[in-house]
């Protein structure tokens, strides 16, 4: 940051407090605002900008999923298995349920464990690794070998056994991804605060009386949110992913909800003659983990050029 | 740079205990030592002084000399460990504030005893209005409104010299030149009328042209809210045209304390008289040398036997290296000087340093 009211002809001994000239001086030197920065280095990368687009699109489709879908969820039509047609978009499953109608309807599945897990785990992570790297010493030694014991626990065993306690559904789907998904947020939340914590910014707010929540909360935090954004809007892809994989195995989501994952496993008897069942849903996942990839990688080089 | 010779000004009795009822701080023996794998260093080593309300006292030394550690031990900011502090007081308008839990600490920092800081570029938390930041502490201390606080930043930074400050209040730190920072940094200092301002370097961040109006600035502030100012550096010239009273520093222990006038008229330790002769002044004719003080600080680690002065001191003798001289008045009520043969350099300034350094030269 250049300083460009050292270069006015002002003497040591002039001192004339905010001369018009600094005044303006000042007000060339202004930066241009960050957020309209980082919007243009996101818009450089056409992959980051599709996966956008894709997620608004997707969005969009889970808001108005009543609207867009042309039966509903559940009901049965005479046609069994059958291949996209006009009628049917994405055609029919084994009982005749129109296959669009649910993929468009899964939206609102996959969107809410996916965000709702993710907001769990980022929740959990950023307390816990603000709480270690802050405050160190015992509140430390034990968060973070909390992280380590969660870390040996795999999180398909932990469906098994929180499915067969809290009973099968999106709920505890979100509950088991919260649970296993806040690891590594709270190691990068941790090195943050570890490192900002030293600051003099920090210092300072020691000194003008702040107490602790508050410089963690109000002045740590929100100098450590650029690895938490690009971290979650991937961890979004991944919970959905998830949650895929757990609906698939069957301590997912319970029938006839039309979550991707249980649809790709109704699907899987029907491979030979009916393709279809798997294609549809099988894409939804496949692109919207995608998508959700490619905008936090986006994210990511738009928030820190450094990092490439 | 002034030279406060040409104007002599010598402080009466009568003015020092007229003082004597307006103590805000006392510091005595203070020792600030930090735990390390090689060893304990002693960063303050048994320092002792007041400071009255109304008065610039200032902390002179070099890098290392354990001016900023002296602050941050007053205000409580060490992290311990590895930090240890243990001082016979540190008195606080008579409350000693190493007793004060963290509760009360929090309410005396900001409210009765604020920090300027070094550097105005770290120094301002990046993701928030100066605005904000400048409001923080009466939102804190005086359970200000969000609009209240606003209000009073406004106020604020117009009272240090910011330029349109209704208009700069929503602006971030990146938008704001160095000398401008430093501005906000004393704006935030002063916005809840602390009693004692401590600045930390406050203006070696900053250009000359801008370091004069900082410091103006300031000296305008102390007068306006009646406090008092412990300014550290390690510039002279801003503590000749600046302080008090001076405290000078070598090595985690007092060298000499005085009024300005007795620390730069009638020196009585050989590392101020360094200092001094280190520096050109109005006077010089061109023809002197610049005389450095030969030598490094010696490593808090591994201390000198004796004066931790002697080994650099060009008038040390045997004594120095063996008994470490007590910190005792020399002449005036509370010129203090911590020199085995202080009355000895009653007759030693900057050019009879000088001259003997250029006797000393060819050999």
């Amino acid at each position: 940051m250049s300083d460009l009211a050292g270069g006015a002809p002002v003497g040591p001994t002039a001192g004339s407090i905010g001369s018009p000239a600094e005044a303006i001086a000042t007000d060339i030197s202004a930066a241009r605002p960050l957020r309209a920065e980082v919007w243009r280095r996101f818009r450089r990368n056409k992959l980051a900008v599709a996966g956008l687009v894709f997620i608004i699109l997707l969005i969009l489709v889970a808001i108005f999923a009543s609207v867009i879908a042309p039966y509903s969820i559940t009901e049965r039509t005479s046609d069994f298995r059958q291949g996209p047609s006009a009628d049917h978009w994405f055609g029919t499953d084994r009982i005749g349920r129109d296959v669009f109608s649910r993929v468009v309807y899964g939206a609102r599945v996959s969107l809410k464990v996916g965000i709702l897990a993710t907001l769990l785990s980022l929740i959990i992570g950023v307390l816990g690794g603000a709480a270690a790297g802050f405050l160190g010493g015992a509140v430390e030694t034990i968060i973070m070998r909390l992280t380590d014991i969660f870390l040996a626990i795999p999180y398909i065993i932990l469906a098994v056994a929180l499915a067969t306690v809290l009973g099968r559904g999106e709920n505890t789907v979100i509950v088991v991804l919260g649970l296993t998904g806040w690891l590594a947020i709270c190691r990068i939340v941790r090195s943050s605060f570890l490192s900002l914590r030293q600051l003099e910014y920090v210092e300072a707010a020691t000194a003008v009386g702040a107490g602790r929540l508050r410089i963690m909360f109000r002045h740590i935090l929100p100098n450590a949110l650029q690895p938490i954004i690009v971290y979650g809007t991937i961890a979004v892809g991944s919970a959905i992913l998830a949650e895929a994989a757990l609906s698939f195995l069957g301590v997912g989501a319970e029938p006839p909800t039309p979550a991707w994952g249980l649809m790709v496993d109704e699907g899987r008897g029907d491979l030979v003659n009916a393709p279809h069942l798997l294609y549809f849903p099988g894409g939804a996942i496949f692109l919207t983990v995608l998508a959700f990839q490619f905008m936090g990688d986006g994210l990511r080089d738009a928030l820190d050029p450094r990092l490439r | 740079m002034t030279d406060p010779t040409t104007e002599p000004e010598v402080e009466t009795l009568d003015d020092y205990f007229a003082r004597e009822d307006r103590v805000l701080l006392s510091v005595r023996d203070l020792h600030t030592t930090f735990k390390t794998d090689e060893g304990d260093v002693r960063a303050v080593d048994g320092v002792s002084f007041d400071i009255h309300r109304g008065e610039v006292f200032s902390v002179v030394g070099e890098s290392g000399s354990g001016k900023s550690v002296t602050a941050m031990s007053i205000l409580g900011l060490l992290p311990s460990p590895p930090a240890h502090i243990e001082a016979e007081g540190v008195l606080w308008k008579g409350r000693d504030l190493l007793q004060c839990n963290e509760g009360t600490m929090r309410h005396i920092r900001g409210a009765e005893i604020a920090i300027i800081f070094q550097d105005p570029l770290t120094a301002l938390n990046p993701v928030h209005t100066v605005g904000k930041q400048v409001a923080e502490m009466a939102r804190i201390h005086e359970g200000l409104g969000r609009k209240a606080a606003r209000q009073r930043a406004i106020e604020m930074l117009g009272l240090v010299g910011i330029p349109q400050p209704a208009r700069r209040v929503d602006d971030h730190p990146h938008e704001f030149s160095g000398g401008m920072r430093q501005r906000v940094m004393i704006a935030m200092a002063i916005t809840c009328n602390p009693d004692l301002l401590i600045a930390d370097e406050p203006t070696t961040a900053l250009d000359v042209t801008v370091q004069a109006q900082v410091l103006e600035v300031l000296l305008r502030i102390k007068d306006e809210i009646d406090s008092a100012i412990m300014l550290i550096t390690h510039d002279l010239g801003v503590v000749a045209g600046m302080a008090d009273r001076v405290l000078v520093m070598y090595a985690g222990r007092q060298a000499e304390l005085g009024t300005v006038d007795e620390i730069f008229g009638r020196t009585r330790h050989p590392y101020t008289l360094g200092l001094l002769a280190s520096l050109p002044r109005l006077d010089d004719t061109g023809e002197e040398k610049l005389l450095p003080i030969r030598g490094q600080p010696p490593s808090l680690l591994n201390r000198p036997p004796g004066c931790p002065f002697h080994p650099r001191c060009p008038f040390a003798r045997e004594l120095c290296s063996q008994e470490i001289p007590a910190f005792r008045v020399v002449d005036g009520p509370e010129h203090r000087s911590a020199c085995h043969y202080a009355e000895e350099l009653e007759h030693v300034g900057v050019t009879e340093l000088r001259a003997e350094d250029t006797e000393e030269a060819p050999a």
